[in-house]
């Protein structure tokens, strides 16, 4: 660990060497970028890192974690949370970083004279940028991870619509695997309808749904007993042979009307709330093409 | 202490819950309630738990309580406008309310109300 | 983190705890039916500390890692359970809410801890965290 003289003298090198190192930098990020970036901004995020990185070794400290090096974490921070968003890989964000070293070094051996002043000098500043560029590649990870969790919510979102098929009528067809997870959201949706639409029948379809093991059948009930609390009553539609088979195996007992298909649920919810469907009588019409006789 | 008021709807008491309930307002409730079914000859006793965020264990057993005091007095009780997180948490907690019905809103509840008939009027639009 | 206590010794102290737990909910940003969890375990507990553990406190304190959340410990110096297993199992499929609610309010959160010495007293302590 540097002691508190190597930390001054390194904070004036960085202070007095500033254009030549940020030269030095930028020389060594063209030569492994890929133009993504402008020049411009590169250069700006350059000075401003080593900006703070000379006021925070000026005053003495060596941890990156410590209240000195505030400014400098949050620059990198904020630094790979772009990269990480804009789809730079980790090692691309990182090379930010590490390639300070090189022009660091330059600036260490043209300005110091003595060999074990160099030494300390460079062990310092390496251990200084390793401990940055793991930093910086621990806030890359947090942001890709942020990002994943969204693009699930997102897609959970979407893949639950809640269907209104007729006044009072509710659908919901369930695509693919119900997890926890995915339950909860399914189960908010399908009861706030209930309440907005004033739904007095929901269908859950899980024709789309591929397996149902005791999980799935324990939500598929929570949800249905939810609705149920709520004066609200339910359908299941679209169960499969195999599904069946399974269900009646696993020992669960839906509780609940189900029919083969959405279709015939939705004919039974008509007929729940009081409505029939018919066929509207063609009249004949005076001259010009006469319509089909009804069979 | 102040009391829960219940107004007279037709042949159904309504009682809306607005305030955190405790013991001796969910006791006066329940005596409040016995009295006026009697004396209204009401056929139903809709309560309104829309303003409701938390039922536990010891509304639920009010509300299943009102149940069994109605039924004997020959009254239909319906919980309306329970909220969808309460509906979720209650079967979590494996409430299930016994002997309890329950409708989206009061309209509806009254529809359910024995002596009252489930008005589904004969709508041309419904046909199409 | 800092803790607050409430003492239970009335019907209405029950109310204040729900309360409290709320204040401390949304500030973690406890989404609304994972509140609503908190709140009814929080109110199972409470009343059961006032009915069966002749009165005690509620401990309330937010939490902040390794996520936010929020935990309430629930103390008395009553009689404490001498038989804890049959207390948790009670309620699942009967749902008439009698017993202890233990069981119940155990699906409702996270975390659940039971401390309890029969003639000493018992301690719940249960938390949710901000998914």
């Amino acid at each position: 660990m540097a002691t508190a003289t190597v930390a001054s003298d390194l904070a004036k090198l960085l202070a007095d060497g500033e254009n030549t190192i940020i030269k030095g930098w930028l020389t060594a990020l063209q030569k492994t970028g890929d133009g993504r970036i402008s020049t411009q901004e590169v250069e700006s995020q350059a000075r401003d890192l080593l900006r703070a990185l000379t006021k925070a070794v000026s005053d003495g400290a060596t941890d990156v974690e410590s209240h000195s090096f505030n400014d400098v974490r949050a620059i990198l921070e904020g630094f790979s949370r772009s990269r990480a968003l804009q789809g730079f890989s980790p090692s691309e964000t990182a090379t930010f970083v590490f390639s300070i070293k090189e022009p660091l070094f330059e600036q260490i051996r043209s300005k110091i004279k003595n060999a074990e002043t160099i030494a300390e000098q460079t062990w310092a500043v390496t251990q200084l940028i390793d401990k940055l560029g793991l930093f910086t590649i621990e806030a890359f990870q947090r942001t890709r991870e942020e990002l994943i969790a969204r693009q699930r919510e997102e897609i959970e979102e979407l893949s639950t619509p809640v269907v209104k098929l007729w006044d009072g009528v509710l659908a919901l067809p369930l695509i693919g695997t119900l997890d926890s997870a995915r339950t909860q959201v399914v189960m908010q949706n399908l009861l706030e309808s209930i309440v907005r639409e004033g739904a007095e029948i929901a269908i859950l379809d899980i024709t789309g749904v591929p397996t149902v093991d005791t999980l799935v059948a324990q939500h598929l009930l929570k949800t249905i007993s939810a609705a149920r609390l709520m004066g609200a009553d339910c359908i299941i539609s679209g169960i499969r042979p195999q599904i069946a088979q399974t269900i009646v195996q696993l020992g669960v007992q839906l509780n609940v009307v189900s029919k083969a298909t959405l279709a015939d649920a939705f004919a039974m919810a008509l007929t729940r709330t009081g409505r029939k469907v018919t066929r509207i009588k063609t009249q004949a019409s005076n001259g010009g093409t006469a319509p089909p006789a009804a069979e | 202490m102040d009391n829960i008021p219940i107004l007279k709807i037709g042949s159904a008491l309504l009682v809306t819950i607005q305030v955190d309930m405790h013991d001796q307002l969910a006791t006066r409730l329940q005596e409040d309630l016995t009295t006026m079914i009697v004396k209204s000859h009401a056929r139903g006793v809709l309560i309104d738990i829309s303003a409701l965020e938390i039922v536990d264990s010891f509304i639920g057993r009010m509300l299943a309580n009102i149940a069994s005091l109605s039924r004997l007095l020959d009254a239909d009780t319906v919980v309306v406008g329970m909220r969808p997180e309460v509906a979720i948490t209650l079967v979590e907690l494996g409430l299930g309310l016994p002997g309890v019905k329950t409708a989206l809103n009061a309209e509806r509840g009254l529809t359910m109300i024995g002596g009252v008939s489930g008005g589904t009027e004969d709508d041309e639009d419904d046909d199409d | 983190m800092t803790t607050e206590i409430v003492p239970i010794k009335t019907g209405e102290d029950v109310v204040r705890v729900r309360q409290k737990v709320r204040v401390r909910a949304t500030e973690a940003g406890l989404s609304l039916v994972d509140q609503t969890k908190l709140i009814t375990a929080a109110s199972e507990l409470a009343r059961n500390t006032l009915d069966y553990g002749k009165g005690g406190e509620a401990r309330i304190e937010t939490l902040a890692a390794p996520r936010k959340g929020v935990r309430i410990a629930f103390c008395d110096k009553g009689p404490g359970i001498p038989d804890v297993q049959l207390a948790l199992k009670d309620g699942y499929t009967s749902g008439n809410g009698l017993g202890h609610g233990l069981g119940g309010a155990r699906r409702l959160v996270d975390d659940f801890d039971i401390k309890t010495v029969v003639g000493e007293g018992t301690t719940v302590t249960i938390a949710r965290w901000k998914r």
